[in-house]
């Protein structure tokens, strides 16, 4: 987070949010110990490391794998994760034959346990409008990455039913590597679907 | 219900801006809607669904003009006060006594 900027006034969306925020404590609503805690968890411990471990322990227990991709939920509460926008989750697989991307078109739906809060980019106009209708070409423009014709992609639009999680595909060149070394290799935008992970050189 | 939201296979938005290693937050205040939002959900006086819906009640100027987090402000104080939690009045009356102490 920006420090705060104690020589510029704050702006009308700073103001009202203080407004509210001490209207609020005053009626005893809210506490502001607990907006503390939410803040902290999701600056600190719920991000992309989560969902990082999770693709590590599929890549490296089959059995795990199967688990994640029939009982999302489940398999990810195996490692400690669930809660809030991760309680009906579809997981799906990328392989040499299919690539799968996540949106929301509709607004900012997202797998929070496993991913945090999404990226600027992914609840703005530009990702939402395109990405179902040029998914190869935003995956091109967001990493480079360029599918080859013959790979099917999958779009998968997100909903507040439905937070959708991309399996990477594990990168040929890591068969020695166990599981904390592999889950630093995976980065959030592979688990959005809008690029690889690759073997570290 | 449709409307602006609805934006899968728009055309002519533009290039989408990237940020390298963004933070979930980028203003103070960003993170307090966040926790306050959710905090106030937890009171259970509204559904998701309900929530859903008067994000959507956005105009489209606004919901184009606005950032994300700006787009969640004046939809959970319209929950509020839908709610009877608090009244538009004392909210209004806050938000013009927070102005007057911040000015100097």
């Amino acid at each position: 987070m920006s420090k705060h900027r104690h020589n510029q006034p704050p702006s009308e969306a700073a103001l009202r949010v203080m407004a509210l925020e001490s209207l609020l404590v005053d009626k005893g609503l809210i506490d502001p110990a607990a907006l503390e805690v939410i803040i902290q968890a999701y600056e600190t411990r719920i991000g992309p490391r989560n969902g990082a471990k999770v693709v590590a322990r599929a890549w490296l227990d089959p059995q795990y794998k199967r688990r994640l991709l029939a009982h999302p939920a489940q398999a990810i509460g195996e490692l400690g994760f669930g809660g809030l926008q991760g309680e009906d989750m579809v997981v799906v697989e990328n392989t040499q034959k299919v690539h799968n991307l996540v949106v929301c078109t509709l607004c900012s739906c997202y797998p929070w346990p496993l991913l945090g809060l999404p990226p600027s980019w992914y609840k703005a106009p530009p990702y939402r409008a395109r990405a179902v209708r040029d998914p190869r070409g935003v995956i091109k423009e967001l990493s480079g990455l360029e599918l080859a014709p013959e790979v099917e992609v999958r779009v998968w639009d997100s909903n507040s039913e439905v937070r959708y999680f991309v399996l990477p595909e594990r990168p040929a060149g890591t068969e020695a590597m166990g599981e904390a070394e592999l889950a630093a290799l995976v980065s959030r935008d592979a688990m959005i679907g809008v690029a690889k992970v690759s073997a570290p050189r | 219900m449709n409307g602006i939201h609805d934006l899968g296979g728009m055309d002519g938005f533009g290039p989408i801006e990237y940020e390298p290693d963004e933070p979930p937050f980028h203003e103070e205040w960003e993170a307090r809607i966040f926790a306050i939002n959710l905090a106030c959900r937890a009171w259970g006086k509204w559904t998701l669904d309900r929530s859903r819906h008067t994000r959507e009640q956005l105009s489209p100027l606004e919901f184009l003009r606005d950032g994300y987090w700006e787009r969640t402000i004046a939809p959970l104080e319209t929950l509020l006060i839908e709610a009877g939690m608090i009244t538009r009045e004392e909210l209004e009356r806050r938000v013009e006594e927070v102005r007057f102490s911040r000015r100097s």
